[in-house]
């Protein structure tokens, strides 16, 4: 990656994850690596801590609910955005998936201790914007901004 | 206190992760649900558990755990290990519940 972009007043930064659907053992690297990049460009600890948050659910969402995906993370000075699309189930009721506890998850996946229907919960409490669009039988978009420069 | 010292303290067993045992612990955060520590523990905290499974250490690594605990004598499964050492973030076990070395994680911590 080439961080010379950074010492320009405005850069953006833009990098791409492919997810595959059921792969538990890999979950969180896509996390882990833009956490590192994050770090290295001197974001605030607190909003890194939120991205995190946000980025991890919605990955890991991916790989328990649907069947393969692409994570698509872009910064710039004013904000972190990321974007997951994925091809999948979808999602029939978005407002229901939303809600605390809600979960459609396997009883194998909820044994590891996903599948709490918490995830969508803690990228809404975390992101400052999130939206997401689902057709069912085609897929899922998630939607995830942190602004970097809110006072 | 460090991480070695609750393992003196608690008699606990180091499966892996020993490069760091030198973590300061601020907390504690018991809980068998993922999303759950994920949205709830903070940076430094020692994760009380009986999942034993990689998916367990990508979480203390993003969350800047100071270690896991292994509850109920559970041992972490292989990969899981492998990552703790990666990580340096030590995964520990006791033959106690989760109610008993919570109790004395917090009391050691409040002491
Ligand atoms: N990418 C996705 N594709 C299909 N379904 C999804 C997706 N993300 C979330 N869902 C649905 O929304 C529900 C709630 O999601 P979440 O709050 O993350 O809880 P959990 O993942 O623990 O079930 C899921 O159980 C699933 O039915
Ligand atoms: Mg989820």
């Amino acid at each position: 990656m080439d961080l010379s972009q950074c010492f320009n007043n405005y850069f953006a930064m833009h990098f791409k994850y492919e997810i595959q659907g059921g792969d538990f053992t890999n979950a969180g690297q896509a996390s882990s690596q833009v956490k590192q990049v994050l770090k290295q460009l001197n974001v605030d600890p607190k909003l890194i801590k939120r991205v995190v948050v946000c980025l991890y659910e919605a990955e890991v969402n991916v790989v328990a609910h649907a069947w393969s995906g692409v994570i698509d993370v872009e910064v710039n000075t004013e904000r972190i955005q990321i974007v997951l699309a994925d091809k999948g189930p979808g999602i029939p009721d978005i407002s229901l998936a939303m809600q605390k506890g809600f979960s459609t998850a396997s009883p194998q996946v909820r044994e590891m201790g996903f599948g709490a229907g918490m995830g969508l919960p803690n990228i809404e409490s975390n992101a400052d914007e999130f939206r997401i669009n689902s057709k069912v039988n085609e897929g899922t978009t998630v939607e995830i901004m942190v602004y970097l420069s809110q006072a | 206190m460090t991480v070695s010292e609750l393992v003196k303290k608690a008699e606990l067993t180091v499966f892996a992760g020993s490069n760091g045992l030198n973590n300061e612990i601020v907390g504690g955060y018991t809980s068998d649900l993922l999303s759950d520590v994920m949205g709830n523990a903070d940076a430094g905290c020692v994760w009380i558990t009986l999942q034993s499974h990689k998916n367990v250490m990508a979480i203390a690594s993003l969350k800047e755990l100071a270690a896991v605990i292994i509850v109920n004598s559970g041992s972490p499964e292989a990969d899981m290990s492998e990552q703790a050492e990666k990580e340096g973030i030590p995964v520990l076990g006791t033959t106690l519940g989760a109610f008993e070395i919570s109790g004395i994680l917090y009391n050691s911590l409040n002491a």
